[in-house]
């Protein structure tokens, strides 16, 4: 039987935002990691050497095949296995933040690949070194060409971590399971107030990323870019 | 090392049995997806606002919710109207239900690709909007959908791993049960690691394949609806 | 009773009426050439009277019966309207032959077996017949749009018309569309909008000015290029033939 106490909805919001935020820190965190993690990764798969290159894509192509899910599993029960033993929260954030770098190191490098070559040509003619090249001309673009790309990866690491339930992490999907199973007749309603939470996360960092995408957009130069 | 080859080879029928599961999943939803995917990427394009939009919501609420929560709603929820649906069930719904958005997404991609004067010139023959469809642009948009509909494969192959979350017993949750017993985490999850990293490669390789047999020159695959796995 | 009769097309796109009260009509076999500046309504003119888009005011007849009336099958009637496009518009997907013949099988519901001798058929009278196979992508703009012409002829239409076909083409390909063009006067009823003076003159029936979205001046091709009624079309004419190299 489901019932729609309001009551208990509303008694629930603060201890769901509880859950939020840390949904909120997870997905900051492991961006953050993905990103700079990534950027290394595209410039060394675009700019550096053979052996730097295939491990780079190695990587890329492990971290993209096998279930988030699994690499929670290594990381937090696996490596506790020999020793290393991690909290379910970081193990969480290692975890999204090394996958999502194999994401977004694809994203910046089809960005940094769009750029036409003619123009680090131009700045190497002029003196540059190719580290200067990279600095000044190669990444403020790339970082504009990626917003579509990223934003994509944002909202999908913000519904990823919503697996981080499995492995017993405080986020908004686990908080709701505290407060269902105490009042099991609202399991619904509580769990379509959590898809609401999370749909409007997601529509809201969309619009603001498309904004901020025209606002940066360079004129005559539009990226489509691959994933 | 031997007892490592000794302890997969134990483990490997209970493996075996979770990825039949996990086979099973994937490719049941990937199909259901794919035909809920073509009636909402036509739906959204080719129908009168009111259904037109319909399409439009269902595609966004979906895209904006995580899998998981779909999954809890379809188990743990829909018990609370009366409808109980088995694991498995549950998790075939909610990975078809969620795989036809993007499905329909990626197809509208290709459809919205295909120049507009073709369009026109099948209806300067005389064809209908409906023989339009069938003839000019779905053989086309289908084809040049095939690079998202592999990264979709590969994207539920993964996934199906939360339907351990619902208590579906595939690949990944043999693989707890067994560690759970044995405390062998790293070694039965590197041998999961590895089961999936093969299959991954094995699909996109023969996919490759088939979209390489059936090219026709000129048909382009610019991509520009963003893929959710690659 | 003509073949073809235009009464009074209006068109507005937005704010501005593209089409201010065109008339004329068209005789079986007869050749009519549209000449005038870009952007004078001449492309919409061709779209109005296959109703691809339909005017608003005027009515458009085809052996005599009404086809700006929305009771018609727009359909059966565009089996009998051949359209061929400045930008081939060919299906990537299907080779040559199949360009042509997609329409007879689809749409005239031929058997798959007729359909492709017919298009073969066609496909030789425009001279390609060792092309059926190629796809799109593999032909050149020239033999692209002789495939557009013979899926426009497979259908038998009664009367075709051609929008800007040699446009697009690269200045070496145009003479090949345009001989095929020339090959079909007398035969096939042909309402043409282009700027190739040369195919104006010696194989229009008529020609038509437009400037506007009004037609200025019709007549002859003689009469047009030698002693033309106003001074407008003159000088467009004159325009027009010193561009292209003709005295």
């Amino acid at each position: 039987m489901v019932s729609l106490e309001f009551d208990v909805l509303i008694n629930a919001l603060p201890q769901l935002l509880r859950g939020l935020e840390n949904t909120f820190i997870l997905t900051a965190a492991s961006l953050l990691i993905g990103s700079i993690m990534g950027i290394f990764m595209a410039v060394g798969r675009t700019f550096g050497n053979k052996i730097v290159s295939t491990a780079i894509y190695l990587y890329e192509k492990i971290f993209r095949g096998i279930p988030l899910l699994v690499i929670f599993f290594l990381i937090y029960f696996g490596l506790s296995q020999i020793g290393i033993n991690f909290e379910p929260f970081v193990a969480v954030v290692i975890g999204l933040g090394l996958r999502s770098a194999a994401y977004q190191a694809q994203i910046f490098r089809a960005a940094l690949n769009s750029i036409p070559e003619g123009q680090s040509i131009a700045a190497r003619s002029m003196g540059m070194s190719k580290v200067q090249s990279i600095r000044h001309i190669l990444l403020p673009q790339v970082l504009r060409l990626s917003i579509p790309g990223w934003s994509n990866e944002f909202t999908i690491v913000l519904k990823d971590t919503s697996i981080a339930f499995s492995i017993g992490v405080i986020e908004l999907m686990r908080q709701g399971r505290y407060i269902y199973v105490l009042h099991p007749e609202m399991i619904l309603p509580i769990l379509l107030l959590i898809a609401l939470i999370y749909f409007v996360l997601v529509i809201s960092i969309n619009k603001g990323l498309s904004v901020l995408e025209k606002k940066y957009r360079m004129k005559g130069f539009d990226l489509t870019v691959d994933r | 090392m031997s007892d490592f080859i000794s302890f997969f080879a134990q483990s490997l029928p209970k493996l075996l049995d979770g990825l039949s599961i996990t086979l099973f999943l994937t490719f049941l939803s990937l199909i259901l997806g794919f035909l809920l995917g073509i009636s909402l990427a036509l739906g959204r394009i080719y129908t009168p606002k009111i259904i037109s939009w319909l399409c439009i919501g269902y595609i966004e609420i979906i895209r904006g919710t995580p899998l998981l929560v779909q999954l809890f709603i379809l188990y743990f929820g829909l018990p609370s109207v009366g409808i109980r649906l088995t694991p498995i069930t549950a998790a075939v719904i909610g990975l078809s239900l969620n795989s036809g958005a993007y499905q329909a997404e990626y197809l509208r991609g290709s459809i919205q690709s295909i120049k507009s004067g073709q369009m026109i010139a099948a209806r300067t023959l005389g064809m209908t909007k409906i023989q339009a469809v069938a003839h000019v642009i779905l053989p086309q948009s289908l084809r040049t959908s095939i690079p998202a509909w592999s990264n979709e494969l590969i994207y539920l192959l993964k996934y199906t791993s939360i339907a351990y979350i619902i208590q579906v017993v595939e690949l990944t949750a043999e693989g707890k049960f067994i560690a759970a017993d044995t405390f062998r985490y790293l070694e039965i999850f590197t041998m999961i690691a590895i089961i999936y990293l093969s299959l991954t490669v094995l699909f996109t390789e023969i996919i490759d394949r088939i979209e390489h047999r059936i090219r026709i020159p000129g048909l382009g695959t610019k991509r520009t609806t963003l893929l959710r796995d690659a | 009773m003509h073949m073809l009769e235009v009464k009074n097309l209006h068109k507005r796109y937005g704010a501005s009426e593209v089409l201010k009260g065109v008339s004329f009509t068209m005789d079986k076999g007869e050749t009519k050439v549209v000449i005038g500046p870009s952007g004078t309504g001449k492309s919409t003119l061709l779209r109005c009277i296959n109703q691809l888009h339909p005017p608003e005011k005027g009515q458009v007849f085809l052996e005599g019966v009404e086809i700006t009336d929305p009771s018609v099958d727009i359909n059966k009637i565009r089996q009998k309207i051949g359209f061929v496009f400045q930008d081939f518009n060919l299906f990537t997907h299907l080779n040559a032959l199949r360009n042509v013949s997609v329409g007879l099988e689809k749409v005239l519901k031929m058997e798959k077996e007729e359909a492709e001798k017919r298009a073969m058929h066609e496909l030789k009278h425009v001279g390609l017949g060792k092309f059926a196979e190629r796809y799109p992508a593999e032909l050149s703009g020239g033999q692209q749009q002789r495939v557009g012409i013979a899926r426009a002829l497979a259908m038998d239409p009664i009367i075709i018309l051609f929008d800007e076909p040699t446009s697009a083409l690269d200045p070496e390909l145009i003479g090949e569309v345009l001989e095929v063009m020339q090959s079909l006067a007398g035969e096939v009823t042909m309402l043409v909008v282009t700027h190739e003076m040369g195919f104006a003159r010696n194989v229009a029936d008529e020609i038509m000015f437009m400037e506007g979205g009004c037609i200025i001046e019709s007549g002859s091709p003689k009469q047009m290029f030698t002693s033309p009624k106003h001074k407008r079309t003159g000088e467009f004419l004159g325009k027009i033939a010193s561009l292209y190299g003709e005295e």
